[in-house]
């Protein structure tokens, strides 16, 4: 997370295909709409991803960001296995593990783990917490009994808890803590992945900071990587070293951590960095919000060409006709990837952009 | 509960106490609350004296020298020939019309009762719950077909599938506790495919599946324990339909035949005599009435024991300020979710209609 | 989807259901060795040379599916069979019979519904009151008895009594509307309390609940707050609302009602399709019991379409599904 390890991600990138844990090309993924009845008719689908392609450097964290709809839980869930993927490629460790079934992908559930959202929701509440935390134990048949009470012990140690808290319920624990019970689970079988799904949004601020660091710990201690998806920027910024923002199942933007925050090229990217609130109140009132019109539209019929065109304070007719490639623009480094026409550039004041937009409609 | 990881490991170590501190699961606390609960503690002495008086049956036969099936036309039947009443010639609570011991016969009775009871409500638990489970979590075809035939085994009024049995096969034990078990796994079983249907769908079972769980360990290990708490409440308002339905098939000559004594059977006889005997009529009434009232009231107990706050009919005092602050603290905080009202089906059909 | 595809789907589908419940009595009665078959259309009594006779004229000895053919093909005529006591056509005993049945489930039904909803409704508006307590123990007691041991009570308690004491008006067995309204009601009241009872305390605890927890509702709160007289809150929003899911029990119970309807009938003598259908069962009078199961099913299927009709009336989001 400092710029040394930064610099560290542009070497590895550069080195090659050896260093990369993760890797998904081109991955694909509709939900069918279906009338009701007996006999069912397809009649549309959510295309929740449409061609999204990333890697993920072994010991890094890679941030996927994006507003809801934007297929970034989707994605996540894809990867780990959850959801079959209609087209596209998973490869974990230089296997394929795409639409893989239950049987075979047993041994990559213990590399690739997850770590849910909802705090209240991701735990069994009639369970008690050390079944909890060893059921990847059980599951996978590694250690019983005594041992995998020491073991579950440990973890909940690891984590922050009170390895004594061992039997209680998860009714008895607090958000925060329930949080790390989610990660002691995830880090019983030491994996090599963890996916984590907005594991902070639904905490309190300062609480988000205490599990924010425990993560950053485990990363160093463990070698752990991370897949982290949130909407909140600053978060992201706080953990990546390397950000993919999504737009309505695509790619909008993509490279190093500092790059994309420090000089945004898309228009999207621009607006939700603009929306994060900024600690010195004095850079906070002279930042001018680009603010953007409309709702993200509905992924079942997307707007043809660029999908974010509808909204886009810069958008011509070529954005409505042609979908832009994801490519290097000018300017950048080789690694930090756009998908717009008319990128923006140094010095562009978007917010007026945006404004006059606004007014004209 | 909103002290931090690091303030807590503080507080641990100053007053850590010898051995792990256990959390109370929800079957201590329902057992608390219920214990507390007088009115379903009333039904379940009642029930355990009626267990207890069935299983004794044989001995008490022995204690007033009568056993069930003998009839004593000199001390038992008066003059013309009708049932003496009760306390006359050792017969506690009077004969019947051939003059067999009253009193003797309802025990006996109790026992096919409640043993039919419990053993269909077992039977119809378990398959319940089972095929609930697998058609809820396995979905798609197999829950099509599952439901549909749950629907079918509902809709079907099952006295004229008892009935049918009655004339294919006779009419028999086995024949009662067949239909009975048919019917109540149906209905089980549908509670249980819709819990299933909306438990799937929690993230904690997706946890497990990415953990790579099979779908047998999520069904019995994830999901299982948040049934248990309805499962039980249904399965003891079941039993009482049950005993209730065992007595009507053996009323309508269906069931347990004479001389064997059934309350239903008995009752059937008693109706020629209500005018002479009225004891006759009464007393089975009575032993049928108490049993089923006492599952009643202790289902009802149960389900509030469970989840404080759903309206019980029969509510024992709601007074104490204490009682409703934690009814209300309860209400808010804990996964009850886990247990919401009962849906409508969840009634076990009163009786034989 | 409209309400008229919805009508026809529910009726294909009634019309499914009732031909496999023939089917399966079909199967059930007939689908056994050929001996005890035709012993049993015989009737107990029979010589060898009737039982050979029988087995002769009903074709007993045809493959079954031909034998099946004819019995689908007599359905369809609505030809039912013949007793084999009193010879008589089936159709005609129905014709006989119904009308007692008929007027204890109509009469019944009317009295559960408006004895259950009305006290259901007046307990959820008077919570904890006395009369809701009191309510409560009669719903208990109303759920935990058999129904024949409330109609030998009744008998006990209310016919004995007043015949012994030259009060006539209630009876036992039947008597029709036709003759004399004042006599039918008088001979149909305790069977109608006794079928409505166990009913009605079903559907009081249903109504009590629903509209409880209906009233506990925001929107109710919202209406009080406009002003609208308590009256049109219960009734308007309350009841309303409380009403689907007991729209859905009475399809469910219409099924079971069946049982009841034989019991009550049993009891007091009624001499309506139940009773005498238990009269076939223990006389072996096979036509008369498989034409009273399928008579009986496609009651149950009219009175479900029926409630079907009535849930999508009151929740239009059913007529989609």
């Amino acid at each position: 997370m400092t710029d040394e390890s930064a610099a560290a991600v542009m070497t590895s990138a550069q080195s090659g295909q050896d260093d990369v844990l993760v890797r998904v090309d081109n991955l694909v993924k509709y939900f069918p709409v279906r009338t009701a009845g007996y006999v069912r008719r397809t009649v549309g689908h959510v295309q929740a991803v449409d061609g999204v392609s990333l890697a993920i450097p072994r010991g890094k964290t890679l941030g996927l960001v994006g507003e809801t709809g934007s297929g970034k839980s989707t994605l996540a869930r894809c990867i780990a296995g959850l959801l079959p993927v209609t087209s596209g490629k998973v490869t974990f460790d230089g296997d394929d593990i795409t639409n893989l079934s239950r049987r075979k992908m047993i041994p990559y559930r213990r590399e690739i783990q997850m770590i849910f959202q909802d705090p209240y929701g991701s735990l069994n509440p009639r369970r008690r917490v050390g079944a909890i935390i060893g059921d990847p134990f059980a599951i996978h048949k590694t250690v019983a009994g005594n041992e995998r009470k020491r073991r579950v012990q440990e973890l909940m140690e690891r984590v922050g808890l009170n390895p004594e808290h061992y039997n209680r319920f998860p009714a008895e624990f607090s958000g925060g803590q329930r949080q790390r019970i989610g990660v002691a689970r995830a880090l019983a079988l030491r994996p090599k992945l963890i996916i984590c799904d907005e594991p902070v949004s639904a905490l309190d601020v300062s609480i988000q900071a205490q599990v924010l660091n425990l993560l950053a710990d485990l990363q160093r201690d463990y070698g752990l990587t991370y897949l982290f998806i949130a909407h909140d920027l600053e978060v992201v910024r706080h953990v990546s070293d390397s950000v993919t923002v999504m737009y309505l199942g695509r790619v909008a933007e993509e490279g190093p951590r500092d790059p994309v925050y420090r000089t945004p090229r898309h228009p999207y990217t621009a607006a939700l960095l603009s929306a994060a609130p900024a600690a010195d109140p004095d850079a906070a009132a002279s930042r001018q919000r680009i603010i953007l019109t409309g709702d993200i539209p509905s992924p079942i019929d997307p707007p043809s060409g660029c999908r974010f065109h509808p909204r886009c304070p810069k958008a011509r007719e070529l954005c409505s006709q042609e979908d832009p490639p994801l490519e290097v623009k000018a300017g950048d480094g080789p690694t930090h990837l756009t998908a717009c026409h008319f990128p923006v550039e140094a010095g562009e004041n978007l917010a007026a952009a945006a404004a006059a937009r606004r007014d004209a409609k | 509960m909103s002290i931090s990881g690091l303030e807590f490991q503080a507080a641990a170590v100053e007053g850590a106490p010898e051995q792990a501190v256990e959390g109370r699961s929800q079957w201590q606390l329902t057992w608390r609350r219920l214990r507390g609960d007088k009115v379903a503690v009333t039904a379940m002495i009642v029930i355990v004296v009626m267990v207890g008086l069935a299983i004794a049956a044989p001995a008490i036969a022995a204690l007033v020298h009568h056993p069930p099936n003998i009839a004593y036309p000199n001390t038992g039947e008066n003059a013309v020939g009708n049932p003496v009443g009760p306390f006359t010639n050792g017969f506690w609570l009077g004969t019947d019309d051939t003059g067999r011991d009253l009193m003797v016969r309802i025990f006996y009775g109790a026992r096919i009762s409640l043993f039919v009871g419990i053993v269909t409500t077992a039977i119809g638990t378990f398959a319940g719950v089972a095929v609930g489970l697998i058609a809820g979590y396995f979905g798609g075809v197999v829950d099509t077909i599952l439901a549909r035939f749950i629907d079918a085994v509902l809709a079907f009024p099952y006295v004229v599938l008892a009935l049918a049995l009655a004339i294919v096969i006779g009419p028999s034990l086995t024949v009662i506790i067949g239909v009975i078990s048919f019917f109540s796994w149906a209905g089980i079983s549908r509670i249980v495919r819709g819990q299933t249907l909306s438990l799937k769908e929690k993230e904690y079972i997706e946890a497990a599946r990415s953990l790579g769980a099979g779908p047998f360990r999520i069904m019995f290990i994830d999901i299982l324990p948040n049934l248990l708490a309805p499962v039980l409440v249904l399965a003891t308002l079941y039993i009482p339909s049950a005993v209730v339905f065992e007595a009507t098939l053996s009323y309508l000559g269906l069931g347990i035949q004479p001389p064997t004594a059934s309350w239903g059977n008995i009752l059937a006889a008693a109706q020629n005599f209500y005018q002479v005997a009225w004891w006759y009529t009464v007393f089975p009434a009575l032993a049928l009435l108490i049993t089923t009232l006492a599952f009643n009231l202790l289902g009802d107990g149960i389900r509030d024991a469970m989840d404080p706050g759903t309206e019980r009919l029969l509510a024992a005092r709601r007074g104490t300020k204490r009682r409703r602050l934690e009814r209300r603290a309860m209400k808010g905080a804990g996964p009850s979710d886990a247990f919401p009202d009962p849906p409508r089906q969840a009634q076990p059909p009163a009786g034989l209609g | 989807m409209s309400m008229l595809r919805f009508l026809i789907r529910r009726i294909l589908t009634g019309i499914v259901v009732l031909w496999l419940v023939a089917s399966a009595a079909f199967l059930l009665f007939f689908a056994r060795p050929v001996a005890t078959v035709s012993r049993q259309l015989a009737g107990r009594e029979a010589t060898p040379a009737v039982i050979a006779q029988v087995t002769k004229t009903l074709g007993l000895n045809d493959p079954i599916a031909v034998q099946y053919w004819h019995f689908i093909d007599s359905l369809l005529h609505g030809n039912l069979g013949y007793s084999y006591f009193t010879q008589e056509s089936v159709n005609t005993m129905i014709k006989q019979d119904l009308p007692p049945t008929a007027s204890v489930v109509i009469g019944g039904m009317i009295l559960w519904l408006v004895v259950g909803l009305g006290i259901g409704i007046l307990s959820a508006t008077r919570a904890r009151s006395f009369f809701d307590r009191f309510s409560a123990v009669a719903v208990l007691i109303g759920l935990s008895l058999p129904t024949f041991v409330i109609g030998e009570f009744l008998l006990l308690i209310v016919f004995v009594p007043l015949n012994q004491h030259g009060f006539h008006w209630i009876q036992d067995q039947y008597s029709g509307p036709s003759q004399g309204i004042g006599t039918w009601i008088g001979h149909m009241i305790l069977p109608w309390i006794t079928l409505a009872a166990v009913q009605a305390a079903v559907y009081t605890r249903l109504m009590r609940g629903q509209l409880l927890s209906t009233l506990g509702e925001d929107y109710i709160r919202t209406a009080r707050a406009k002003g609208l007289s308590e009256r049109r809150v219960i009734f308007r929003h309350g009841v309303r609302s409380a009403l689907t899911p007991i729209v859905s029990q009475l399809g469910v119970d219409v099924g079971q009602l069946l049982g009841g309807v034989i019991v009550v009938e049993s009891v007091f003598g009624l001499g309506g399709l139940g009773q005498v259908s238990v009269q076939a069962i223990d006389t072996d009078n096979l036509p008369v019991i498989i034409g009273f199961v399928i008579v009986a099913a496609a009651f149950v299927v009219v009175a479900n379409i029926v409630v079907d009709l009535a849930y999508a009336l009151l929740d239009p989001r059913v007529r989609i599904s």
